[in-house]
């Protein structure tokens, strides 16, 4: 008995606690990628670069809070500068759309022409952020750093494992919670969020019922603002700031929004969740899992992993190419909020 | 016959009066360092311009082509290390052999089994266990490859030829990997296909970042064999000493004192060394750059071309003239790779080493699509051009800004803490150029700057 509740904790420890903070990660930066394409109608590849000037100006903030000894005690002072965060990145997105996307909106360019330009906006806010802040890695989180520690856990159970509880997981997936919670409460019930759904759904008919046009994509913007600044924020304070790390979240971002379901809100969160936990689940080492599971006689030699974690980021491109072969438009059926 | 306009002339004539201007001021070997890459890129660009300019087939994945290009100049040129095929050779041969008889299988089954439900339980299955197979075989001498002097050796080397045939060998690899991406990718959409691609070349990245036994990973090959002589070997020839010795005959005559003299030209030798290895490279490069530019040309300008020019344009219409539109993606596609793949073996020959962990998309991918969107896609004189002078501002791009930058705050002291952090920022400019340089060419020229001829036949 024992040992199987061993067992348990192991897979909690490293597989369902990193797999949940790491998904609601990927589900949020997945949601606004997914916002983007329903509305406007193109892939994002700027979109890692948004969630990074989030996290960026957060960071400036916290160190500003810091400095004038503003905190919040035992939470993360970044909590207090992020929506300040938040309001600049909302900022940049209806920028970046007044001056560059809306042109191409007005022209009806082809959205491979808008994957381009959003290139190109990946490219300039890259410089942004890194003539500002370097490329150092940077570590913001303070407060508490654990809420349960694995020592104490320990002592607490007396079980062989430990279970370590970061503060930054927890807040990670209330903050998501709240957030999703909200963005599908917009969604369904109030008036924006229904015109927001028709014109995904059909352009043509959302602006015969006098739907504007331009008050969607303005929502839209700051719905996107919103999810990746926290998105951003939460990623490094879960793991630690570095502007190189969010261009290739941009890939398993895309892959989390693709295999949910590109347009579909909902896929994306799920997809998020299965991208991560495949992404965890595919290279870790269970042999201490089996150990305590079976009989000392046919325990494992081996690690018992499937692949070792340096093809961490090729498992979530085989899970996306493994689904668009299978079924191309994603576990939940996209193209519509 | 190749004709061309006013304006392409102009290019021309700017691209070669841009290296001349830098000969001058930073001298001849920067100069030429710069035209090496930018003929390399060009050639890169040329191979994206091929499947995107012509067909409109979008390649995301340029930086895993360039990659198995630089693996291609690896197992051709590097010696091969006997000790590990003994140790390893074996089991790598059965575990393909395994990996083949699997795959066998699993087509198998698809043919056979037509209950969809059941064939991919088998599939699953048999891949499950198939894979547990392999990878005990598999493992066991990817083990002792690696253990096999692994300082310096480590791998299974590759066959000991001239390096210059890797840039054959990488165009087909480049080809081979093209082939299983387009039979599996090419029917998506073109954003869902650039991502997949472009995810793909992650994959492929991370292969030879990781399988050491093949591309000695993270540890990196160095000292590949050039095809071009090497400095010091020219420095102690007579026939080169004599040349340098004639060239400069002038201002050599004009110094008196034999020690002073013998000074001068030793200097003259070693400069005169470098600039003769980048030249035969560049010379090298032209020569492949010609080439390719003449077939594309003749391509682009016969019925296949316009077959293309057809497809990308309407491609409902193609179908239904009875072009298979799947079949010419795919050919497309894959010729476009190989020819990144030649590019990519060219690269790794010209730095003489293979570093796996450098290839990033950012530098190897979207650098590329910029230069094509930015050259004129579908016009291979616009590629080459978009090729010089993006790889010309992104290098230049750093002396530039550090102008820049002292011109506008030269009023602050320079202690000033925001002017040191922007002269620590210069690197980071190139990136703000680039994405401006995009932003303006597909806003007020969408077309690029040497656009698509149109053609009325």
């Amino acid at each position: 008995m024992i040992d199987f509740l061993n067992s348990i904790i192991v897979l909690l420890n490293f597989i369902i606690i990193p797999g949940i903070s790491y998904g609601s990660q990927l589900a949020l930066g997945a949601l606004g990628v997914t916002f983007v394409y329903a509305i406007l109608r193109f892939a994002n590849f700027a979109h890692g670069e948004i969630m990074s000037f989030g996290a960026m100006i957060t960071i400036l903030f916290t160190w500003f809070f810091q400095s004038q000894n503003i905190g919040l005690g035992i939470l993360p002072t970044a909590l207090l500068a992020l929506p300040i965060g938040i309001i600049a990145t909302i900022i940049l997105c209806i920028i970046s759309d007044k001056f560059v996307f809306q042109y191409y909106r007005y022209q009806k360019s082809v959205p491979v022409v808008l994957a381009m330009v959003s290139i190109g906006v990946m490219f300039v806010i890259n410089a942004i952020i890194r003539i500002i802040i370097g490329t150092e890695t940077i570590k913001f989180s303070d407060g508490q750093k654990f809420i349960m520690k694995a020592k104490k856990f320990k002592v607490m159970t007396g079980l062989n494992e430990g279970l370590a509880l970061k503060s930054s997981q927890v807040i990670t997936i209330f903050i998501t919670i709240l957030l999703l919670t909200f963005t599908f409460w917009f969604l369904q019930k109030t008036k924006t969020g229904k015109s927001m759904r028709a014109f995904s759904d059909n352009e043509d008919l959302a602006l015969l019922s006098g739907i504007n046009p331009d008050r969607v994509v303005f929502t839209t913007w700051i719905i996107v603002g919103v999810l990746a600044c926290v998105a951003g924020t939460l990623y490094g304070l879960d793991k630690s700031y570095k502007p190189i790390i969010y261009l290739n979240l941009v890939l398993p971002i895309f892959a989390s929004a693709i295999v949910g379901g590109i347009g579909s809100p909902f896929g994306a969160v799920v997809g998020g969740y299965v991208i991560a936990f495949s992404e965890i689940m595919v290279t870790y080492a269970y042999k201490k899992f089996f150990v305590y599971l079976l009989p000392s006689s046919i325990e494992p030699t081996g690690l018992v992993q499937l692949l070792s974690t340096d093809y961490k980021f090729a498992v979530s491109f085989s899970i996306l190419v493994i689904v668009l072969l299978i079924r191309p438009s994603g576990i939940f059926k996209g193209k519509v909020l | 016959m190749m004709k061309f306009e006013r304006y392409e002339w102009l290019a021309i004539t700017i691209m070669i009066s841009l290296f001349i201007f830098v000969g001058l001021i930073q001298g001849w070997s920067v100069s030429l360092v710069i035209l090496n890459m930018c003929i390399i890129s060009a050639i890169m660009t040329m191979g994206v311009n091929i499947s995107w300019g012509y067909a409109g087939v979008i390649n995301f994945g340029v930086m895993g082509f360039l990659a198995m290009g630089g693996l291609a100049a690896v197992l051709v040129s590097y010696p091969p290390i006997a000790e590990s095929w003994q140790v390893g050779g074996r089991g790598l041969g059965i575990s393909f052999a395994l990996l083949i008889l699997l795959v066998i299988a699993v087509m198998y089954i698809n043919k056979t089994v037509i209950q969809k439900r059941n064939r991919y339980i088998l599939n699953s299955l048999i891949i499950f266990f198939g894979i547990l197979i392999i990878r005990h075989f598999y493992l066991n001498a990817t083990h002792n490859i690696e253990d096999v002097n692994p300082a310096i050796a480590g791998f299974l080397g590759g066959l000991g030829l001239p390096i210059i045939f890797s840039w054959i060998v990488g165009g087909l690899f480049a080809a081979g990997v093209a082939f299983v991406i387009g039979k599996v990718a090419l029917g998506l959409r073109s954003d869902y296909l650039a991502i997949v691609t472009l995810g793909i070349s992650e994959i492929v990245v991370s292969v030879l970042k990781h399988e050491e036994w093949l591309s000695r990973g993270v540890k990196n090959v160095i000292g590949l064999k050039r095809p071009v002589p090497y400095e010091i070997d020219l420095q102690n020839a007579d026939w080169f000493i004599n040349l340098i010795t004639y060239l400069n005959s002038s201002k050599l005559n004009n110094i008196i004192d034999v020690s002073d003299r013998q000074q001068v030209l030793n200097n003259l030798i070693i400069d005169g060394s470098g600039i003769f290895v980048k030249l035969s490279y560049a010379i090298l490069f032209l020569i492949v750059m010609l080439i390719i530019f003449y077939f594309a040309n003749k391509a682009q300008l016969s019925p296949w071309g316009r077959m293309m020019r057809a497809i990308r344009d309407n491609e409902t219409a193609a179908n239904a003239m009875g072009k298979d539109v799947v079949k010419q993606h795919l050919i497309i596609f894959v010729i476009g790779a190989a020819i990144v793949g030649v590019a990519g073996a060219m690269l790794v020959t010209l730095d003489g080493l293979f570093t796996p962990s450098g290839y990033r998309p950012l530098r190897f991918t979207f650098i590329i699509w910029i230069m094509v969107i930015v050259g004129g896609s579908g016009n291979n004189l616009g590629a080459i051009f978009g090729g010089f002078v993006i790889w010309f501002s992104w290098i230049e791009a750093a002396p530039l800004t550090t102008f820049i930058i002292n011109q506008l705050t030269v009023g602050l002291e320079p202690t000033n803490a925001l002017k040191l952090h922007l002269l620590d920022s210069v690197p980071y400019f190139r990136y703000l150029f680039m994405g401006l340089i995009l932003l303006l060419i597909l806003r007020y020229r969408p077309k690029g700057i040497i656009p698509e001829k149109v053609r009325h036949s």
